[in-house]
């Protein structure tokens, strides 16, 4: 039997396929990335035909939809909040009972877990700032890419010299920016301000609940060491950055595929 | 709709722009509550109301104007309808629940109210709204800025009384009410032309003890572990208590109880066995606002009871009817009033112990507080309830909400969540 969980993003679509034989997560884990798109029925039938082989092998296999999309995934045999897959993708990726900091598209989660379980969480969705969103806006406004964007705000950060953003809307944060670049402020200086602004505002959701021993980042931006120590000194707690954070949705759907079905 | 034109013509309303939201009730009315499952046949009385809300009731308002009577719009569960009645007026309801209404109030209200306020002051600007135009004396209360200020700006379109709220529960404030309930009996006399006697006031106060009773009655039933009615039902019929005849409705809320016994006893539930049962908590809910219910029902949980005032605020406690004296009687419905427990109050433990109360008897897997945005009050109070309820290891969801669709999807996610994590 395959197990397999879709998560279908905002912007990014993520699968991920358990082969039948038990195995460390690393070495079974089959993830792959897609952009969601401007419909998420287009996307889910995209995905449908990549994972033609598994849904069609002899084996037989398991369906776990989530993400923002889960509903136009038609040929799943459940759909699953984010909550619940972020909870237990999180808890694989970090062995342990763990708090989860996901930085996505357009929302920011932070989940408690406990055994696999979410206990409890909050979520920002009323607002773009504190998320990738917010990011991509400002990266744009800068023309660069978010990666780009990211090593620049490493440099300004060690420069010393970030430009604060105190604007807490984005389309404000937006215009505090262009100002700021009338004036001529060093773009390294804007990317460091704008990422600490992020940091900001996710440590300010965060702080309304207790932490776990364990902190992880997961979501598009959660390789990022730079963001993680932002993080880590807002927070006052080490928040730890994961290489595979990205799929912890895709991840945690498949195996409650896996479990659950 | 049956067709009122004319009626609401002579009410002076401005029937072009209420058509479209007489377009869109019909669907709402069929998604929200016809397509429920094994619903009892009961309901099919608040149905024809809801589905005939701009008709039926707002006809049988106009008749009696015409032969003399006066009607008293109110805004808060605070207001006593019984001295009203017993003057011999009627007491109607007039929050408003829908978006619809929103940008009429923010022609002259600033964005960062809350959507009930917006929506009335509104509904009666917009003049699309038969209860606004036939209350003949809006009567207000000093329970929020919002709505304090607000009144103000009604004030300028329609005859305003205001009743002085006080704003704490020490004996001293209790009395103070009786004080205000007293001056409210004389402005209902001189707006009526009645004069409000022991007797009616005695029969009023009973009359509108029954009808708590009946929606006691009623929230009893969902207590079971079978639930014989969806928290989307019981809403409407919530509601519905604010604008409908009150001896009518009591009748028909004991009927639709008959039935729901039975279905205990049979043990017919409406909701497949181990759904999740949740106890709302939080801001009224006007008519039309179904909004969270429906997103609740629909994502596999169950509403078991409101600690809202379109819930167990509007009912519980009841006046004492022994008072010979108008003064003693005014003092009884001044005791009882100042039993619900508002988050306009400070302090106000006696919310947290009603919700813990609540949560214990309707056996409640978890609690949702919501509020609508831009509400002071219950959006600070929402520390306390979290923190409370989680002492008690109660689950707990702190929803902040408003009238439109567009967080519809997020509220649903966060729902949905939330049941997974109770199963
Ligand atoms: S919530 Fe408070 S102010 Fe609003 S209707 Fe209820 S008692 Fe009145
Ligand atoms: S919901 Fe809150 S802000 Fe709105 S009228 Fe009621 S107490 Fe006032």
């Amino acid at each position: 039997m395959y197990y397999i969980g879709i998560d279908i993003g905002s912007t990014a679509s993520k699968v991920c396929v358990l082969p039948p034989e038990d195995g460390k997560p690393e070495e079974i884990m089959r993830c792959e990335v897609l952009p969601t798109g401007w419909s998420s029925k287009v996307t889910s039938a995209s995905i449908k035909e990549k994972l033609e082989p598994y849904l069609n092998s002899d084996e037989g296999s398991k369906t776990v939809a989530t993400g923002y999309g889960r509903i136009s995934v038609d040929y799943a045999d459940k759909v699953i909040t984010e909550i619940s897959c972020h909870a237990r993708g999180g808890y694989e990726l970090a062995g342990q009972n763990c708090s989860v900091i996901d930085i996505g598209g357009q929302d920011t989660k932070f989940i408690s877990v406990r055994n696999g379980k979410a206990i409890d969480f909050l979520m920002n969705d009323k607002c773009a700032a504190g998320t990738g969103k917010f990011i991509e806006v400002m990266a744009n406004r800068l023309g660069v890419d978010i990666a780009d964007m990211f090593a620049l705000a490493q440099e300004g950060h060690d420069n010393g010299s970030p430009v604060s953003i105190s604007s807490l809307c984005t389309v404000f944060a937006e215009s505090e920016v262009i100002n700021y670049m009338g004036e001529g402020k060093d773009k390294e200086d804007l990317a460091a301000g704008i990422i600490q602004s992020v940091a900001l505002k996710v440590a300010t959701l965060v702080q309304r609940r207790e932490l776990q021993d364990y902190v992880i980042l997961t979501g598009g931006l959660s390789q990022s060491r730079f963001l993680a120590s932002l993080l880590s000194n807002e927070l006052n707690a080490e928040v730890h950055p994961m290489d595979n954070g990205r799929f912890a949705g895709a991840l945690g759907a498949a195996l409650l595929a896996k479990e659950k079905l | 709709m049956a067709d009122y034109r004319e009626m609401w013509k002579e009410l002076g309303m401005d029937v072009e722009t209420h058509d479209d939201l007489c377009a869109v009730l019909p669907q709402a009315i069929g998604d929200v509550f016809l397509s429920q499952k094994n619903r009892p046949e009961k309901m099919d009385y608040f149905d024809f109301v809801i589905a005939e809300v701009h008709g039926v009731r707002p006809a049988e308002l106009k008749k009696f104007r015409e032969e003399g009577g006066k009607v008293f719009g109110t805004f808060c569960t605070y207001v006593p309808d019984e001295i009203i009645f017993a003057a011999g007026g009627i007491s109607t309801g007039l929050c408003a629940g829908s978006q619809f209404w929103v940008p009429g109030g923010e022609q002259v209200l600033p964005p960062n109210v809350c959507p009930l306020i917006k929506a009335s002051v509104g509904a009666r600007l917009t003049r699309t709204c038969p209860f606004f135009r036939l209350a003949d004396i809006y009567i207000g209360e000093t329970t929020c800025d919002g709505k304090k200020k607000a009144y103000e700006i009604l004030g300028e379109d329609v005859p305003m009384y205001i009743m002085d709220l006080p704003q704490m529960k020490r004996p001293e404030d209790v009395d103070k009410w009786a004080g205000e309930i007293k001056k409210l009996l004389v402005k209902a006399e001189e707006v009526t032309g009645n004069k409000v006697t022991v007797a009616a006031l005695k029969e009023n106060i009973h009359m509108i003890n029954e009808k708590r009773k009946a929606l006691m009655r009623l929230y009893k039933l969902r207590q079971n572990p079978v639930v014989p009615i969806s928290g989307t039902d019981v809403l409407l019929i919530s509601q519905i208590a604010y604008y409908d005849d009150p001896t009518r409705f009591t009748q028909k809320v004991n009927e639709l109880c008959d039935e729901l016994d039975e279905r205990v006893a049979n043990g017919v539930s409406v909701v497949p066995e181990g759904n999740k049962r949740i106890l709302v908590s939080g801001t009224p809910m006007a008519v039309p606002n179904w909004k969270m219910h429906n997103i609740i029902e629909t994502s596999g949980a169950t509403v078991v009871c409101e600690e809202t005032c379109t819930g167990t605020r509007y009912f519980e406690n009841l006046v004492d009817e022994s008072g010979e004296t108008l003064d003693e009687l005014i003092h009884a419905l001044a005791e009882r009033y100042m039993k619900i427990n508002c988050a306009c109050f400070t302090p106000n433990s006696g919310r947290i112990d009603d919700i813990r109360r609540l949560a214990k008897d309707y056996k409640a897997d978890g609690i949702i507080d919501i509020h609508l945005k831009f509400c002071t009050t219950y959006d600070v109070e929402e520390y306390f309830v979290e923190r409370e309820m989680k002492k008690d290891g109660t689950p707990f969801l702190e929803i902040e909400t408003d009238y439109t669709d567009s967080d519809t999807q997020q509220l649903k996610t966060r729902v949905e969540a939330f049941i997974e994590m109770l199963s």
